[in-house]
């Protein structure tokens, strides 16, 4: 095999007369080198790794191949056994677990494995096949001007024989014909649009959700509010009273309660826009938590400056001043919602918010 | 009958020699086979892309043979303790049961998640290095526009992957797309409703991200992938200018064995980064976060790298809202959608608007270094740079609270970084850029530095220049420019010695400097050296 094989030198002689391919004497890379030329490339420079074959240096780069190829061999077999007997049931706070370690012993054995295979081609690729440059001719850009002539008349004639240009009505009866089935082919699309109503403009704090009485506020758990449970300075999160209410089927209502501190309460009665005036229950203020600037819940609460942070795009809200944004890209307060006690001393909502809560839309002014 | 014997050696020729009876293979097999390929490893960034698409293919399979994309409410009962008896939907139990319940499905979803991100980054550099040399120009436009669509079919795709586990900062990024959503001009609300179902967050958006994620943009994908990959190999790769190198042939090795055998490595190499990745480095651990509430949000909720900017301009852009005749447009409306909608098209518009600017409309082939493009070279940067502060920004909370600076400070940092910035960058790029070629060009004509301080009778110190052809009487050379590398070090013309290989003893005699094929060894050898003449 290796004789017929070039020692280096060998781009010198352009062949005069064409190489009889079948006749039997002529080597192989001969050939090789014939069907390179008539698929229009030329050898610049091609030499074997290691000319004289069973050299120290060719041994030692076969061996290193060898290495990694059994390298990932190991590591394969070592990342089934472990994929199988290693203990992987994940046990909680097993600080010192085999089991923590399953992830990481995979991985490992699975990138050696990979990575092995890997590194073993490439050796084999740079240190092993023959130094080769060749050249190639591209042949790219337009097509032969004969070509382009022939394919432009054959084309233009396919046109002419479908009458189109000298029949206009058929032009005109295709086109409406067809336009109105593209768009008929949008139609089931339409199965997706729903629309929006008012559902942007209520929350769950709206009477229509408890059978048109006022709404209550509750935990997370549905337990009912107490004004008195809330520390002075302290603020916890609010749902409706409603089934569902403290659920993502209402993700709009979910609202902070917030135990103001005197003056502080004072500063935000003085400062309530009208439509806020009489919101506030003595000291608690209650203002939305989806933040007006694209929803995130705002709950970063900083009792000694009164701001309340939406920890998403950094907006700043001023808790004693209607909730005005006073930093970052929210534009609108956060709305405010009316909150009053009932006879049994369990704070509810006198009437849904007054605004559209969390982000703004084009038409929520419109209502 | 003598049963005729069985010559295994001859069974590959046979078995060719029948199926060329039928399909006539030999010529276009031989065409494949021998196709040249041209080298340089920057010609490999999109192959990580490709291969990173691959491994995602395969790891999002198993995992699709686990998840449930359902909304529906339930009980937590898997192995992870501190979520046990927490109400979640089934799409968030399964990706929790996919952690720890099933056997090896942590080490598949994190391979799943690195090489989505290692897909968007090569798909990023990809672009940067087709963008930088010049590689989109005609008759590559298109392979560009595919090019960028795949970017942005990459970050929907990433986008809705990591939505789909449903925890809780993949449901406050839904949120925020649904606010984005919402700001769109007349029919906002509309748009937010269909995607939702209804009202956020509904119980349809998992079950539709669901079909769009394994079904719809996977197959996209893999179709402008295929005819991505494709239209490389009929218009054959761009090459670097270099000896013998034109617009009209390309130099490099053959298909078979050379470029397969590399590919083939590098794909292995690919994957196992990803393995150990995914073992060794936790990815989103959805664990952690709980599942989905309205009201629940933690500080430093970041989105994906590659959504980062988008998330970074939307915290920059001031509180700019639009009300007239009793209609809004919201702030976001900006950066979010017109703000998303140039970082489409003007990357898809480069190309042509450059034609336009430089009037060529020659067909190219041959790569250009950045700084023999110094405009180019600028607007890039000014992209990349607009695109870094941005990036950065989406991380604004992190970075005030790990260097401790305030918050606010970040804020304005970005904005007027935003418009300072980018400037900045074009203009030092563009310096940059002339600097090095008046470089290049000054080793052309006086040669390289070699380190050495001569002095003169007359006490005048000189460096001595190693020309890189025969000077003229002044010591200058008239050598031309040709677009690439110009050796500016002396082992690059091969002054050191190869090293001798060998562990502990040299396994073989060195060999003499230049002798070592690849051309780069054409040094001057004996007496020729002493003409090593002042530079001037």
């Amino acid at each position: 095999m290796s004789t017929d094989v070039p020692s280096g030198e060998e781009k010198k002689d352009e062949q005069a007369e064409p190489l009889d391919v079948l006749d039997s004497g002529v080597t192989r890379f001969e050939l090789v080198k014939e069907a390179l030329r008539r698929d229009g490339v030329e050898i610049l420079h091609y030499e074997p790794r290691f000319p004289i074959p069973g050299t120290k240096e060719e041994k030692r780069v076969v061996r290193t191949i060898s290495f990694f190829f059994v390298l990932a061999g190991l590591a394969a077999f070592g990342f089934i056994a472990a994929y199988i007997w290693w203990p992987w049931e994940y046990e909680f706070g097993g600080a010192d677990t085999w089991s923590k370690w399953y992830t990481p012993v995979l991985g490992a054995l699975l990138g050696i494995a990979l990575g092995g295979v890997g590194i073993g081609i490439l050796t084999w690729s740079k240190k092993l096949l023959p130094v080769e440059e060749l050249m190639q001719e591209r042949h790219d850009g337009a097509s032969d001007p004969v070509e382009r002539r022939l394919t432009g008349a054959t084309l233009a004639h396919i046109g002419d024989e479908t009458g189109v240009a000298r029949r206009p009505m058929l032009k005109r009866a295709l086109l409406f014909g067809a336009a109105p089935l593209g768009l008929a082919a949008l139609m089931p699309i339409g199965g997706l649009i729903k629309d929006p109503g008012d559902a942007l403009f209520t929350t769950g704090f709206n009477p229509k959700f408890n059978g048109g009485n006022p709404v209550r506020l509750m935990r997370e758990d549905g337990t009912l509010i107490r004004p008195e449970e809330i520390s002075v300075g302290g603020q916890i999160t609010a749902f409706p009273a409603i089934p569902g209410g403290a659920t993502l089927e209402h993700a709009d209502s979910p609202t902070l309660l917030i135990h103001l501190r005197e003056p502080d309460a004072a500063e935000a009665r003085a400062n309530a826009y009208e439509m806020n005036q009489g919101s506030q229950w003595e000291n608690i203020i209650a203002y939305s938590k989806i933040c007006t600037h694209v929803g995130c819940p705002a709950s970063l609460y900083e009792q000694q400056t009164n701001r309340l942070l939406c920890p998403c795009h950094q907006s700043q809200f001023h808790i004693t001043n209607n909730a005005t944004p006073i930093f970052g890209p929210a534009t609108r307060a956060l709305p405010q919602l009316p909150l009053g006690v009932d006879e049994e001393g369990y704070l509810y909502a006198t009437s849904d918010y007054k605004v559209a809560i969390g982000p703004a839309f084009w038409e929520r002014e419109k209502k | 009958m003598k049963r005729r014997k069985l010559d295994v050696k001859q069974l590959p020729a046979k078995a060719a020699g029948e199926l060329d009876d039928r399909f006539q293979l030999a010529s276009p097999l031989r065409k494949v086979l021998t196709k040249v390929f041209p080298d340089h490893w920057s010609f490999l960034l999109g192959e990580i892309a490709l291969f990173s698409f691959i491994v995602l293919l395969l790891t999002g399979t198993f995992l699709a043979l686990f998840f449930d994309p359902s909304m529906t409410e339930v009980h937590y009962e898997g192995a992870y303790a501190p979520l046990r008896g927490i109400e979640m939907s089934k799409a968030y139990e399964s990706s929790l049961n996919l952690s720890f319940d099933v056997r090896g499905g942590l080490i598949l979803r994190q391979m799943h998640h690195w090489a989505a991100l290692l897909f968007m980054a090569s798909i990023v550099v990809h672009m940067g290095r087709t963008f930088f040399t010049g590689a989109f120009r005609k008759p590559r436009e298109t392979n560009w526009l595919i090019g960028v669509l795949l970017f942005w079919l990459g970050f929907a795709e990433g986008f809705i992957g990591y939505s789909l586990p449903d925890d809780a900062l993949s449901g406050t990024g839904l949120r925020i797309a649904g606010g984005i959503a919402e700001s769109i001009p007349l029919v906002g609300s509309w748009v937010s409703f269909a995607l939702f179902g209804g009202e956020f967050p509904g119980d349809s958006v998992i079950p539709m991200f669901y079909i769009l994620h394994v079904f719809l943009l996977p197959g996209i994908l893999l179709a402008l992938i295929g005819i991505h990959v494709g239209l490389v190999l009929i218009q054959k790769h761009t090459q670097w200018p270099g000896p013998k190198r034109t617009e009209h042939n390309v130099i490099g090795y053959r298909m078979f064995p050379n470029y397969v055998s590399k590919q083939g490595g590098f794909f292995m190499l690919v994957f196992s980064v990803i393995a150990l990745m995914a073992g060794l480095f936790q990815i989103n651990p959805i664990w952690m976060f709980g599942p989905y509430r309205a009201e629940v949000v933690s500080a430093g909720s970041q989105p994906d790298f590659y959504v980062m900017f988008l998330d970074g301009i939307v915290r920059l852009f001031p509180a700019w809202e639009i009300r007239a005749f009793g209609f809004t447009i919201p702030a976001v409306f900006w950066p979010g959608i017109v703000g998303m909608g140039l970082f489409t098209m003007l990357p898809l518009m480069y190309p042509f608007l450059e034609r336009r600017f430089t009037k060529d409309k020659a067909h190219h082939n041959l790569l250009q270094r950045p700084r023999d493009v110094p405009a180019r070279a600028g607007v890039g940067a000014m992209a990349l740079s607009f695109w870094v502060v941005c990036t950065l920004s989406g991380a604004n909370d992190i970075i005030a609270d790990k260097f401790n600076i305030s918050l606010n400070a970040m804020t304005w940092g970005g904005r007027i970084g935003l418009l300072v910035v980018p400037p900045l960058a074009y203009l030092m790029t563009y310096r940059i850029c002339l600097g090095l070629q008046q470089h290049d060009r000054e080793v052309l004509a006086h040669g390289v530095e070699t380190g050495i301080i001569k002095r003169d009778p007359d006490g005048r110190f000189y460096e001595v220049h190693q020309p890189l052809a025969q000077p003229d009487e002044h010591g200058h050379t008239s050598l031309e420019y040709n677009g690439w590398t110009v050796p500016k070090k002396m082992n690059r013309l091969g002054a050191l010695a190869p090293t001798l290989k060998g562990f502990f003893k040299p396994i073989e005699q060195a060999e003499k400097p230049g002798a070592n094929g690849d051309g780069s060894g054409e040094v001057e050898e004996g007496e020729k050296r002493e003409e090593i003449s002042a530079g001037k």
